[in-house]
């Protein structure tokens, strides 16, 4: 089973939000990670980009495949996680953690709402 | 549910990430396929590739069969040794890869998977007039055991002729050990071994290999494996539209013997008079995955793509990208390749990308 923290929120393309203030931190869940395979290569924005939500914001590449990531929320981003660029397996090991991608500024919070709980995530996984 | 090979349950067991392939239910990596290739590149590892197609071929013909149905020649080696070599149609394109096992009038094929009624289909359809006979064999399981200390760790798992004779082999021999083909033959560009043994036996074997310290590894590592050592992947690489000419495989056709006619002898030989695309290696120099149909362009090309990347991955052992790539003759120095609407460069190189380990690729 793959762990889904109930204090994070969830975009049905595997996205999660954790919200510092008016910051929004990146990820992709364990569960995307466990699917895509140890992964090889993370391209992500630059600081400085403005995004709305459900833009193409990245890609993460497994030895098996690449996979887009999109923003989950509208904003600027601010910040980029540097250490993936040597070490993208912390999108494996530390999904929630040390293998978070980027940092946007929210424009709008409400959009937050309109994301997935975590057990609204679990569902979604459970029907896949 | 697919076919289930013998060893399915220690799979599993393994914790075993099951895909299907081919109509197969095969373990893609057992937690993570880059800890699995580096296993066979430092030590070693065991694949379970018991869903290949081995077919025996007897009878008083066998040998005549075979010179017609394969590009390369098996008069070129003596009983004992393997052989690699295509089956071609008429129109010189790759029916399907294949390695032939030579006996002493006994010939034992081992085909791809997916491939596996055509190529039957293909053999019987080429076997009239020779009094041979096509045996395919589905009670036998194939474990290949891959990596620089393969052998040593073989030469303590099996009985003792079994042992003797993986100590003994020549690279590309062969020796039956009562029902068991013991080979030193592989697909990753390590030393090691091949078995193809009773179905009933390969548990036992698997069991003792694992016990033995070799990791299980699973087909997600066997693909960056060969790609790393250049082999070819029948249905990436070639297909029935592609001559042995265009993918790297000219060394596979055996041309020597004038008398031989062999199935796509005349294709190929016109082929090879009009000229014909190469299968290049390719390196990519920045960061980034190069990936199966990227397109690729060459200086001085055309608008459009020049050429198409067949087989593309992540090298681990390189740590960069690296491809096989079908591009006009004479293609050398940096090409582009277009990755998600941008153009990267990339180096083009003489395959194997990684042979023992070690990187050894040259720049063309």
């Amino acid at each position: 089973m793959s762990e889904i923290p109930a204090d994070l929120r969830y975009r049905d393309s595997h996205e999660w939000v954790r919200v510092e203030d008016d910051i929004a931190v990146v990820g992709i869940s364990d569960h995307a990670q466990d699917a895509m395979g140890d992964l090889v290569f993370v391209e992500l924005p630059e600081e400085g980009v403005v995004f709305a939500a459900g833009d193409e914001a990245g890609v993460v590449e497994s030895v098996k495949a690449a996979s887009d990531i999109y923003a989950p929320v509208s904003g600027e981003v601010v910040a980029v996680n540097e250490a993936l660029e040597d070490e993208p397996e912390l999108v494996n090991n530390e999904p929630y953690a040390g293998g978070w991608l980027f940092k946007i500024k929210m424009a709008d919070s409400g959009e937050l709402k309109e994301m997935l709980t975590a057990d609204q995530y679990q569902e979604q996984i459970d029907s896949e | 549910m697919g076919h289930r090979t013998p060893l399915y349950d220690a799979h599993l067991a393994a914790g075993g990430k099951m895909v299907d392939f081919g109509g197969w239910d095969m373990p893609i990596h057992y937690g993570s396929q880059l800890e699995e290739h580096h296993a066979v590149r430092q030590h070693a590892g065991a694949f379970d590739v018991s869903h290949m197609t081995v077919v025996d071929v007897t009878g008083h013909d066998a040998r005549a069969y075979l010179r017609h149905l394969l590009a390369n020649d098996i008069d070129k080696i003596k009983a004992g040794r393997a052989i690699y070599t295509c089956m071609l149609n008429e129109r010189g394109g790759v029916v399907d890869d294949l390695i032939v096992y030579k006996g002493d009038n006994d010939y034992r094929l081992v085909v791809n998977c997916a491939t596996r009624e055509k190529d039957l289909d293909w053999m019987e359809k080429q076997a009239g007039g020779f009094a041979v006979d096509i045996h395919e064999r589905p009670d036998l399981a194939m474990i290949a055991v891959q990596g620089p200390e393969a052998r040593a760790i073989l030469e303590k798992v099996l009985c003792e002729a079994g042992a003797k004779a993986v100590a003994g082999l020549p690279f590309f021999g062969f020796e039956y050990v009562g029902e068991w083909l013991i080979a030193r033959t592989g697909y990753t560009g390590e030393d090691g071994a091949e078995i193809i043994l009773p179905g009933s036996k390969a548990e036992d074997l698997w069991q003792r290999l694992v016990d033995a310290g070799v990791r299980p590894t699973g087909l997600g590592a066997r693909d960056t494996l060969r790609l790393e050592a250049g082999l070819n992947l029948y249905g990436n690489d070639m297909d029935e539209d592609i001559t042995p000419w265009e993918a790297g495989l000219g060394w596979t056709v055996a041309l020597d013997d004038a008398d031989r006619d062999f199935v796509g002898r005349a294709a190929l030989e016109k082929q090879k008079t009009e000229g014909h695309r190469q299968l290049l290696g390719l390196v990519l120099e920045g960061k980034g995955v190069l990936r199966a149909h990227q397109g690729v362009h060459v200086p001085g090309g055309s608008v459009g793509p020049d050429g198409e990347i067949t087989s593309g991955t992540f090298s681990p052992t390189l740590g960069k990208a690296v491809a096989l790539a079908r591009l006009p003759a004479g293609t050398t120095g940096t090409v582009e390749v277009e990755i998600r609407n941008k153009r990267l460069n990339a180096q083009v190189v003489r395959a194997p990308f990684v042979r023992n380990g070690k990187a050894t690729y040259k720049p063309l």
